[in-house]
């Protein structure tokens, strides 16, 4: 450490001042506009019954978190979203597996998934409570709709773009097809499968509310939909709070484990 | 009996597309003794580097020959290293090994051996970023070596290098494959580089290719490449080869 020149001791420090700059300014905006919104609703300035307000949604946590089934609620989506996102990667992985091993049925279904990944899946809601049922397996249904195709295309895209030259050398080394997948495939696309993985989670976290919106008797989705019939706009809030709280848990936790193998 | 150790007879390549075919190698017939350092030099697309695919086996003959003396093991090697990012260049080394499942601790010692011999020991457990563009390069024709292949097919192996990289690598090429006794077939677009570093260099003819000329280089002494470049018979053939080429733009 004391090895450095002096001029690289400052350049250090004003490297960790901008930083910390960045994540008071960060905390301080979110301070801000829970103060204002405070603010606003003491001055009765907003509806607190239309808008809520900072105080009114932290009683509701608190009068939440007493209650046994909130974390029954939580548990569920978590639940769901682990779920539909394992069968989705694992289903995306084989699938486009499959489809950059054999560019023939690659070419065939080229078509069907581009469709099948920009039709509004939201569409396919009422069909998809007939046909499973109003129960979890209909939000896990809707969940992989939204989530599969778009795992599948990007793994193959990835595929397919492989360095050629790695191929090629493997190739002149007289490599089988599985050899060249275990060991240059996958390998060159761990960091595109990472992010694939990322974009499935959020997909799936999308899926899964979009589904507990739709049918359900449990999760937070269900606490939205029930808060929002018996206007209880606090539950509203409070539930698409602990919504955002999971999905960026879940994000770093994905970021945390990306920089892991990287 | 002769020492030939490769023999092309009549081999023709016909590339297809939809808007018709290219006739891309002509009834070109080769022979290529052993140990000798052959290079092949033509215009640009003549069809060089799919005569080198070909003899690698990356890419299907239409008619024609190849006849190898026994059993030959081959070693290809690309115009980028092609390294992989995300091993050390040891286990880079040891790829062709893997592949071919001899990847034993005695062929992983030969390996290191030769690390050792051409000064890469000391980066083994190293990853290529942290190797310089020439240094990439010479593991990556120690990869080559690594399954101790008989004939060597180099594509244009240094020609994303730089200048001065490049006539370094030269003469460590020569040096290399003089120690290690192989036979060698360089396709290059520098002639001089063809001229000091080859035994044999096959002009080709424009597509579709065929042999244009054959000249045995005989230079004075014949040392590694770059003292080659001083000699007095190196302009000569570069003239001749040149004309040859009958480059138009």
């Amino acid at each position: 450490m004391s090895t450095y020149s002096l001029e690289h001791v400052k350049y250090l420090k004003e490297l960790k001042r901008k930083k910390c700059q960045i994540y008071v300014t960060q905390i301080l905006i979110i301070i801000i506009i829970f103060l204002i919104w405070e603010l606003l609703s003491r001055l009765n300035i907003i509806n607190t019954f239309l808008f809520s307000s900072p105080s009114n949604i932290l009683k509701t946590i608190s009068s939440l978190l007493n209650q046994n089934h909130f974390f029954n609620h939580v548990w569920i989506t978590l639940y769901e979203i682990i779920l539909s996102s394992l069968i989705s990667l694992l289903l995306g992985f084989l699938i486009a597996t499959f489809l950059w091993w054999n560019s023939f049925w690659r070419k065939v279904f080229e078509p069907f998934l581009t469709i099948l990944n920009s039709l509004p899946k939201v569409a396919l809601g009422p069909l998809i409570i007939i046909w499973v049922g109003a129960s979890i397996n209909s939000i896990i249904v809707m969940s992989l709709m939204i989530s599969l195709f778009i795992t599948i295309i990007n793994l193959y895209n990835y595929f397919i773009n492989t360095n050629q030259n790695y191929i090629i050398l493997l190739k002149s080394m007289k490599a089988t097809k599985y050899q060249i997948y275990k060991k240059v495939i996958l390998k060159a696309n761990l960091k595109n499968i990472m992010s694939t993985i990322k974009i499935n989670v959020s997909m799936s976290f999308i899926g899964v509310i979009m589904g507990e919106l739709l049918v359900s008797k449990q999760g937070l989705g269900y606490l939205i939909m029930y808060g929002s019939n018996v206007f209880n706009i606090n539950l509203v809030i409070t539930s698409v709070f602990v919504l955002g709280l999971i999905s960026s848990i879940l994000y770093y936790l994905i970021e945390f484990i990306e920089k892991r193998i990287n | 009996m002769d020492n030939t150790i490769l023999k092309i007879k009549n081999l023709s390549k016909i590339y297809h597309d939809i808007k018709g075919e290219t006739l891309a190698i002509d009834n070109l017939n080769l022979d290529i003794k052993d140990k000798e350092i052959i290079a092949i030099v033509g215009p640009s697309g003549c069809g060089k580097s799919t005569l080198l695919s070909i003899l690698a086996g990356l890419e299907d003959k239409s008619s024609g020959e190849i006849l190898f003396n026994g059993k030959q093991k081959l070693g290809y090697m690309l115009q980028t290293d092609s390294l992989f990012p995300w091993r050390t260049i040891l286990d880079n080394c040891c790829l062709g090994l893997e592949i071919n499942h001899i990847n034993t601790k005695e062929n992983r010692n030969k390996v290191l051996n030769l690390l050792k011999k051409y000064g890469l020991f000391e980066f083994k457990d190293k990853y290529p970023n942290n190797l310089s563009g020439g240094m990439k390069q010479r593991v990556a024709l120690i990869r080559t070596l690594a399954t101790n292949p008989d004939i060597l097919l180099l594509d244009e192996p240094y020609s994303a290098l730089d200048y001065q990289t490049r006539l370094a690598l030269s003469d460590d090429l020569y040096k290399i494959i003089k120690q290690e006794g192989k036979t060698v077939i360089l396709i290059t677009h520098d002639l001089a580089e063809a001229i000091s570093l080859a035994s044999r260099i096959i002009v080709l003819t424009k597509r579709p290719c065929q042999v244009k000329k054959i000249y045995n280089v005989k230079l004075d002494k014949q040392s590694c490449p770059t003292e080659n470049r001083k000699d007095s018979k190196f302009n000569e053939y570069y003239d001749k080869i040149w004309r040859d080429l009958d480059v138009n733009l």
